[in-house]
């Protein structure tokens, strides 16, 4: 790469300033040339794949038949399958079991008391033997009853309770597979990033129409939506098991299933481990989703207070979302540090199961006085606190009294920022955006990259998407840019500070973890409808990675390379130019791709706001019931956002090659 | 009087006894009812499901979303659906009912209404509205840094429909329609305006929260005909459709074909239902602006207006 700089420099330039001709004058040339085709895709040469996935569904839907049942009665029976224990679950924490249906139902058993539930999550936390880690659980369930969340939250707890074992369960034995064999891996890997980045909303419609209506079929769509990173941690994780320890496996007779489940996956628990704590956060991203489609619970809480313009309401709610999902991903963390402890065999039986007696008893206790004390049996709702009225106020305070200043600020960006990107994007004929993209493709992945690209982007062309597809960049595209601007330097800043590290984690935590819906209607208040509005809920939501990743890069350089530097004489200033930012750039880089993954996967929530983009399209899609539509749509978002991680991977990997990380 | 009550007593029993034992019995599986996110469409499916009860059905009230809930409705999945808007169900609804799976079963007597909408104040600044020839002399003070010098006119996300891009278009306005994605978004734009008296015209429906909270008036275009949208040749531009208002639609019950062959006597029933917009919007007020539980106002609903619904399961 060093010998070729000056040449590639040339090149870049060359191309960038053609780009820009292009921007200029294309339209121009094209009209003068007779090939209006190349501005705008003619409609007749659109290819309806939409409307075949739309018939093709409706065929699997009414028609399909394996030899003795149809394809209706195979989806139907997997969601009776996990109907059940979701039922016994929920049953259990939030709705009491009943005989009967409808109002003639009896309560057998009254769901488990606050009081219960609290302690049997407490107990889970002493286990570990971390004192702060014991305060914030027992606190959050704590603050759930207090605002008066209590029921909507345990609704939600019970779906999480269901969706996370079967994400890791099915990832796991994916993970498996793809580590035994190569072949399902090379399928596997291209079905997973379409399940990243395909937006839910467009696979939503067709689960509905599979697995029938209801809390099931959100739960499916919550498993789809966290179980790839569980399988890509899975096939990491064994492959990164020392080959000496398999050796020893191997030597001392193991069968390959006990290779498997006594020697690998033991040895490999902690990086297995991150992949469930990565299933259980994006299954609490989707509780707003899974509400629209019959989950109930938090997220249909957050939901209606927005509808009512309930600020307050949305944000309690909101946030009892962050505080169950902080918890229990705390609680989950706190398990993968804890190391198996010698047992010794001569501990009494109150000793080993002290806890568990003490869960049972108060599970008994509270049962039998939920019969006579209100209070046990549910938080009663005059003792439950709101600051409704509070963030009322502060909203109606901002609003009136800095209206104008942030009225300003969004003329200014609007003018001299996101206008002339747009109009950049909007003006360039596709097919020179094509090639540009394609060669950039091939400068850092070479051919077999390049070749995907090329293909993926056709495909948004033939669709008939380009324009939205543009839209749908320049939107990302510009969120991204203010995001990295925001977040790296408060990376760079948390990578140099404990303090201020410790900050920004639970600042970061919290915004991934609160539904955007939340300042969407914040956020449209103060900035009205529009692009801008989309482009702050898109920086919000994806400036996390951002700064996550940055803070780690610069955190995990290698602490001889500071000090060289240092005896060398470097002045602070040298060191975080010259020494710590170069190295900590391939890390930086993945920080990056994930902010654009992040944006990419905002875009569905931002046409609730009204844009023109993809998202909209998936959404429009969506409302109308049009399956075809929604998933050629979602589509296109996905490859956009493969073609964008491939390429800054590729650049990623280069990079570190360049720096002798790798 | 005693004694006159002591007989219309008896003669109901009677006649009940009578009319049960003619009457086809009802499956005792629950009826399915969607709930959406919504005030008003929980309440007006509260009521239907409590005078259902009341008449001896089995509900299950179930979470869905409004559009999506078709496909549960067409296999069966869901049987009742209690709010199906005209004016933006049509699409779906003309889809899911082709096939005979899916059946409307009639007006709930509510109409919806959506027009252009601004608040009192704006009146000040615009004397000659509601008229809407007074449109265009104001556009100037209902424009914003984006759309100057044309009005900004905050439209309903494009999935509702309404043909205001070419209404503007056919009535020659000097505004600029801009969509906004969701009606939350809509009012919250709303709200936001009116805390700071600041201009606003925007897409209101009703029955609806808003138009009761916040005090203003709808535009008055040229009369809604169906020749109005299909004849350019109507109205003042004579070149073009749209030149008029907005239609206002029927709320429709839309149903399971299940419904009425699983349960006859709750079909009838929910036939039936009517309430009327004055009815629905001021138990929406209750509920959003003054606090109350659905479930509250629906019970108050129910003890008021005993014969309304007894004649509905009769």
């Amino acid at each position: 790469m060093f010998y070729k700089k000056n040449h590639s420099q040339v090149n870049f330039f060359f191309l960038l300033t053609l780009t820009f001709i292009f921007y200029l004058y294309g339209k121009e040339w094209c009209s003068y040339l007779g090939i209006e085709w190349a501005i705008k895709y003619p409609k007749q040469f659109i290819f309806p794949l939409k409307i075949y996935i739309s018939s093709f569904v409706k065929w699997l839907m009414n028609e399909a038949h394996f030899v003795i049942f149809s394809f209706k009665d195979l989806t139907r029976s997997i969601s009776w399958i996990i109907e059940q224990p979701y039922q016994f679950i929920l049953s259990l924490f939030a709705k009491g079991f009943y005989k009967g249906q409808g109002q003639e139902a009896q309560l057998i058993l009254p769901p488990l008391s606050w009081i219960a539930v609290t302690t049997i999550i407490t107990s889970l936390a002493i286990y570990t033997k971390d004192k702060v880690l014991v305060a914030l659980v027992s606190l959050s369930f704590f603050y759930l009853a207090v605002f008066g969340q209590w029921n909507s939250a345990m609704i939600t707890l019970s779906s999480i309770i269901i969706a996370v074992p079967i994400g890791v369960l099915l990832g796991l034995s994916l993970g498996i597979a793809s580590y035994k064999s190569k072949i399902i891996e090379k399928i596997i890997r291209p079905v997973l990033s379409l399940m990243q980045t395909i937006p839910v909303f467009a696979y939503l419609v067709p689960i509905l129409v599979m697995f029938g209506f209801g809390p099931v079929s959100a739960l499916i769509a919550t498993v789809i939506y966290a179980m790839p990173p569980m399988v890509h941690t899975t096939i990491l994780a064994l492959k990164g098991v020392d080959p000496q320890i398999k050796d020893f496996g191997l030597i001392s007779g193991c069968t390959n299933r006990q290779l498997m489940w006594k020697v690998l996956i033991p040895s490999s628990k902690s990086t297995i481990m991150v992949g469930v704590n990565q299933v259980i956060m994006l299954s609490f991203n989707m509780v707003i989703i899974a509400s629209m489609i019959g989950a109930g619970g938090l997220g249909y809480d957050v939901l209606t207070s927005l509808r009512k313009l309930d600020i307050g309401g949305g944000v309690e709610s909101g946030l009892a979302i962050v505080i169950l999902a902080v918890a229990l991903d705390r609680l989950s963390q706190a398990y993968v540090r804890l190391r198996p402890e010698s047992k010794s065999k001569n501990q009494s039986i109150f000793k080993k199961y002290g806890l568990l007696l003490i869960c049972l008893a108060v599970m008994a206790a509270t049962y039998l006085m939920g019969f006579v004390s209100e209070f046990i049996k549910s938080y009663p709702e005059e003792l439950s606190v709101s600051t409704s009225v509070f963030w009322e106020n502060s909203m109606r305070f901002i609003n009136v009294n800095y209206y104008d200043l942030l009225e300003s600020i969004k003329v200014f960006l609007l003018i001299f920022f996101l206008m002339p990107i747009k109009k950049f994007f909007i003006a360039i004929p596709w097919p020179w955006m094509v090639i540009i993209i394609t060669i950039t493709a091939w400068h850092y992945g070479k051919f077999k990259l390049s070749i995907l690209t090329f293909l993926l982007l056709m495909f948004i062309v033939i669709s008939g998407l380009w324009e939205k597809a543009m839209i749908t960049i320049y939107l990302c595209g510009s969120s991204v840019i203010i995001a990295c601007l925001i977040g790296i330097p408060l990376g760079i800043f948390a990578g140099l500070n404990k303090k201020a590290d410790r900050i920004l984690t639970a600042f970061v935590d919290t915004l991934q973890t609160l539904p955007s819906f939340v300042y969407l209607i914040p956020v449209v208040m103060l900035f009205r409808v529009g692009d801008f509005t989309a482009m702050i809920a898109v920086i919000l939501y994806a400036l996390a990675p951002a700064i996550r990743y940055t803070a780690h890069g610069i955190k995990n350089i290698n602490k001889e390379l500071i000090e060289a530097s240092l005896i060398s004489g470097c002045t602070p200033r040298q060191l975080l130019f010259k020494v710590r930012l170069p190295l900590a750039l391939p890390e930086i880089l993945l920080g990056i791709n994930q902010t654009i993954m992040l944006a990419l996967s905002m875009l569905v929530i931002t046409a609730l706001v009204g844009t023109r983009d993809l998202g909209q399209e998936v959404y429009i899609a969506l409302t109308k019931a049009d399956i075809g539509r929604g998933l050629v749509a979602g589509l296109c978002v996905a490859f956009i956002a493969i073609i964008a991680d491939k390429i800054i991977v590729a650049s990623s990997n280069r990079l570190k090659i360049k720096y002798g990380i790798m | 009087m005693k004694f006159n009550n002591k007989i219309i007593t008896l003669m109901s029993v009677v006649f009940l006894f009578a009319a049960h034992t003619v009457r086809a019995e009802d499956s005792k599986d629950p009826i399915k009812m969607t709930l959406h996110d919504w005030t008003g469409q929980l309440i007006t499916t509260n009521i239907m499901a409590e005078v259902l009860k009341k008449a001896g059905s089995n509900i299950e009230l179930v979470q869905a979303d409004y559009l999506a809930q078709f496909a549960g409705l067409q296999t069966g999945d869901l049987h009742l659906a209690m709010e199906m808007w005209e004016t933006t169900g049509r699409d779906a609804m003309d889809e899911y009912t082709a096939d005979g799976r899916v059946v409307n079963i009639g007006s709930t007597g509510m109409e919806g209404i959506e027009e252009w909408w601004y608040p009192s104040y704006m009146k000040d600044v615009c004397p000659g509205l509601p008229n809407w020839e007074a449109l265009n002399d104001c556009a100037e003070a209902f424009s914003t840094a984006e759309t100057s010098p044309m009005g900004r006119y905050l439209g309903a996300p494009v999935t509702w429909g309404g043909f205001d891009d070419e209404r503007v278009e056919a009535l020659g306005l000097d505004w600029e329609v801009i969509h906004a994605g969701t009606d939350a978004a809509l009012f919250a734009e709303l709200e936001s305006a009116y805390q700071r008296k600041a201009p606003i015209m925007l897409w209101v429906y009703a029955p609806h929260w808003a138009p009761a909270k916040f005090d203003g008036e709808w535009v008055e275009f040229p009369e809604y005909t169906t020749e109005c949208y299909t004849d350019p040749s109507w109205g003042t531009n004579k070149n073009s459709a749209h030149d008029c208002g907005k239609p206002r639609g029927p709320i429709w019950k839309v149903a399971s074909s299940q419904l009425e062959e699983k349960w006859p006597n709750a079909y009838k029933a929910v036939e039936s239902f009517t309430l009327s917009n004055d009815e629905m919007g001021s138990m929406i007020v209750a509920v959003d602006l003054e606090g109350g539980t659905v479930e509250g106002v629906v019970a108050e609903w129910m003890a008021n207006n005993k014969s309304k619904w007894e004649s509905w399961i009769k």
